[in-house]
């Protein structure tokens, strides 16, 4: 098959466990979790490049791969099913010299140089399924190639007391950047890496086969990649971003993004045309907010059927609320049935859960008196909460109770 | 038995548009908006699909410019396929066609992909029907009868005007069709046709061609009247919910049925779902202070006002203070602030200014044709 050039391809890292979203991730890759309703956290970046002109995508796979695998499928839904590029699922494989896991960042890409190889694009650029944000890639390879730089990292400006838990980036006025730092204890700036990166093809190609050959890296961008092309004085710009963006690799970080998209003030607006989030839609009918409900300040999906109080929540598709259930400040994912007068508050319930009857999830801080005792209560995918059953602040249910 | 994969599906897009004259003006019956977030033809389309028939031939007249873009490749319907799948057949598809005037013209527009096909057994449908129906039984019936032609029928029970607008049959005890009535002067109970037919493909094929040169055109006028006798015609009893669209009054009445949990439950039953094409928009929001009960509401929704027993389609607004209650809102309309609009459908894109008070009657809803401004 004969490959058309393509300017730019976009790689997806995909792999990660996302370990501090504890039962979310359970059965599912981080880029999967489901957010804001309809989406899951991999439709962002997906569909920033879409949006971006980037019609051919390689996501690397490993974490736990098959919800994620299923919902990429041919990449239909994002317009990405292309004759020519499209989006590719790339697992670890096996070679002639043996077989090897995704042992890092860098190593992920290094072990589909041939992929992108075969695109033979100028520039490539790296990804992750962590965060939430629209973000025009095109400006950024743009602004890479105004510079004529070998690597553009985009920053976004973070509180000075925040920047210690980031990789710090020090940049002159020029952009060009000096130093970096990976969370840094005394941080020298507070412009932070959004892990997102435009590199020219060929000159990352050659860092990542160097730092292959170099036994005791850990072959992930941030502590290999970036540091020796700095090392060699490769040209590195700063491209500075100050949209909407939210990791959302913690429980408290999930539930925070999530609320965001009920918040008026936050620059991410959902419903904006012209930079739309595409995604897989369940095929469902419209919801149908009952003749006992009481629903504000909600976000809510396809499919649901709400006859309970919703205040402050995000219910996805196919959810079921009962008669008298309360979801207060909550994230409900997608085809979970809340059962008559059960209670939810500051929780995130997974997806196809079943909460009993007056079963009670999560509390109120207010009620709290050591707020060290309080936080976001977490039901997993696939449990079932039995009647008047209770789960407390920051409890992390993987398992029926 | 027959495989479904060896069934043609056609669905007439533009049949009885006389009857719904408001919602057909600048559309083809088959892309009416229904029940929030689908077209008409999602359902004759998605119940062909969910039966197992993967060839379909969308036969179109006129307006038809909105039916193309929702159906697009068909790929929401999963008839994105290389063999059969997804065709929309205009008119004039065929030397010595043209605009039709009736069923059996339209077939003999599109007698070519009929006659392509290699399917057993033809299934027609027409796009005002909302149901979601397993055509399955309905085939294997036709089969097991050796039938040339089997209607699909239900039992309702009309008034005057309602019957008038349609074909009415009676079946004797073997469900032989003995009697077809085209718009009778009748109330009560009755068997009503609902325009879903099926035959063999090469018995289809032969019909329209003897049709054609004896210059008939109406299916049920010149065939199911006129040479009742010469065929084998049989009635299916379809026993599902279903609702004819033959008026606003009764698209007003079969959309208020979908909040109805069981009727909904049924048409809209996930196991066998009515597709109908993705706009990706995000899910519905409802803001400080609103109020909504008993309503249907699809993606896109801002929702700061109050709604009642209504249907909201996508990317609908209802302003702060205003009022919906008992009315059917089109994808893209605005109700601003304080406005009421009650007992009343807006088509697409329609704004309701502020402060605006529109009201109609259950009887009799007012309509606001598609961009109106009032």
């Amino acid at each position: 098959m004969n490959h058309i050039k393509k300017e730019c391809v976009a790689m997806l890292l995909a792999g990660g466990q996302g370990s501090r979203l504890y039962a979310l991730t359970q059965e599912m890759a981080k880029p999967a979790v489901p957010y804001g309703g309809k989406y899951r956290i991999i439709d962002f970046p997906l569909s920033n490049c879409v949006n971006s002109g980037i019609d051919t995508v390689g996501v690397l796979t490993q974490y736990q791969p098959l919800v994620l695998n299923e919902y990429i499928g041919n990449g239909q839904p994002w317009g990405l099913d292309r004759a020519h590029g499209g989006v590719h699922v790339l697992p670890p494989y096996e070679t002639a010299a043996g077989k090897a896991w995704y042992s890092g960042t860098a190593n992920a890409i290094y072990q589909n140089i041939g992929f992108v190889d075969r695109y033979d694009p100028d520039y490539v650029v790296i990804l992750s399924g962590d965060h939430i944000y629209k973000m025009d890639y095109s400006k950024m390879v743009d602004f890479h190639k105004e510079h004529n730089a070998d690597a553009t990292i985009a920053v976004l400006e973070v509180p000075w007391e925040e920047a210690p838990r980031f990789g710090i980036m020090t940049a002159g006025e020029n952009g060009i950047i000096t130093e970096f730092a990976e969370k840094p204890k005394e941080p020298k700036s507070n412009l932070a890496s959004m892990g997102i990166y435009v590199f020219s093809w060929q000159k990352l190609r050659k860092y990542l086969i160097e730092n292959e050959q170099d036994e005791g890296a850990t072959k992930d961008f941030g502590k290999n990649i970036i540091p020796a092309m700095l090392n060699n004085n490769e040209k590195m710009v700063a491209y500075h971003f100050d949209g909407y963006w939210k990791d959302v690799g913690t429980i408290d970080s999930l539930w925070e993004a999530n609320m965001d998209v009920l918040d008026p003030n936050v620059p991410l607006d959902l419903l904006d045309d012209s930079w739309k989030i595409y995604s897989r839609n369940p095929v469902m009918p419209p919801h149908f907010a009952g003749p006992q409900s009481r629903i504000e300040n909600s976000m809510i999906a396809e499919g649901c059927e709400v006859n309970g109080m919703i205040d402050f929540s995000v219910l996805f598709a196919g959810v079921t609320v009962e008669e008298g259930a309360i979801v207060r400040d909550s994230i409900v994912m997608p085809n979970t049935v809340i059962k008559k007068g059960a209670v939810i508050e500051y929780a995130i319930v997974g997806e196809n859960c079943v909460i009993g009857e007056d079963a009670h999830i999560g509390e109120r801080p207010e009620l709290i008196e050591n707020k060290d005792e309080w936080g976001v209560a977490v039901i997993g995918h696939n449990v079932k909460v039995s009647d008047k059953a209770v789960a407390p602040p920051k409890a992390m249910i993987s398992k029926d109770i | 038995m027959a495989s479904m994969a060896n069934v043609l599906g056609l669905i007439f897009a533009n049949m009885h548009e006389q009857l719904l004259p408001e919602l057909t003006k600048a559309r083809a019956m088959a892309s009416v908006p229904f029940g929030c977030k689908y077209r008409l033809v999602d359902f004759p389309l998605s119940s062909m699909v969910n039966s197992g028939i993967t060839q379909v031939g969308i036969i179109t007249k006129q307006n038809y410019y909105s039916l193309m873009t929702h159906l697009g490749m068909g790929s929401e319907w999963d008839l994105a396929r290389k063999t059969g799948g997804l065709h929309i057949l205009p008119p004039y598809g065929r030397e010595g066609t043209g605009i039709y005037r009736g069923r059996l013209e339209a077939l003999a527009g599109a007698y070519q992909f009929i006659n392509e096909s290699s399917a057993d057994y033809v299934v027609m449908a027409d796009a005002n029907v909302v149901a979601n129906m397993d055509l399955k039984p309905i085939v294997e019936f036709h089969e097991k009868q050796g039938a040339d032609i089997t209607c699909v029928y239900g039992s309702v029970v009309y008034p005057v005007e309602r019957a008038q607008a349609q074909t009415v049959i009676e079946v004797d005890e073997n469900n032989a069709v003995f009697d077809v009535l085209a718009r009778p002067t009748m109330s009560g109970e009755m068997n009503v046709m609902m325009n879903i037919y099926v035959m063999k493909r090469t018995f289809l094929e032969e019909l329209i061609r003897e049709s054609e040169c004896r210059s008939l055109y109406s299916f049920e006028t010149d065939i199911l009247q006129h040479k009742l006798k010469d065929y084998k015609v049989m009635g299916y009893k379809y026993e599902g919910y279903f609702e004819i669209i033959d008026s606003m009054k009764t698209y007003y009445k079969a959309t208020m049925d979908m909040m109805d949990r069981a009727v909904s439950r049924e048409v809209f039953n996930l196991a066998v779902p009515i597709y109908t094409k993705v706009h990706d928009v995000a899910p519905a929001k409802y803001g400080i202070d609103c109020s909504v009960k008993s309503s249907i509401i699809a993606d896109g929704c801002i929702i700061d006002g109050v709604v009642e027993n209504s249907v909201l389609f996508r990317g609908v607004k209802i302003g702060k203070g205003a009022v919906v209650k008992n009315s059917i809102v089109m994808a893209g309309t605005v109700i601003e602030e304080k406005a009421s609009f009650i007992d009343a459908i807006a088509d697409k894109d329609v704004t309701v200014t502020k402060n605006r008070v529109i009201t109609g009657s259950v009887d009799f809803p007012v309509y606001i044709n598609k961009g109106g401004v009032v």
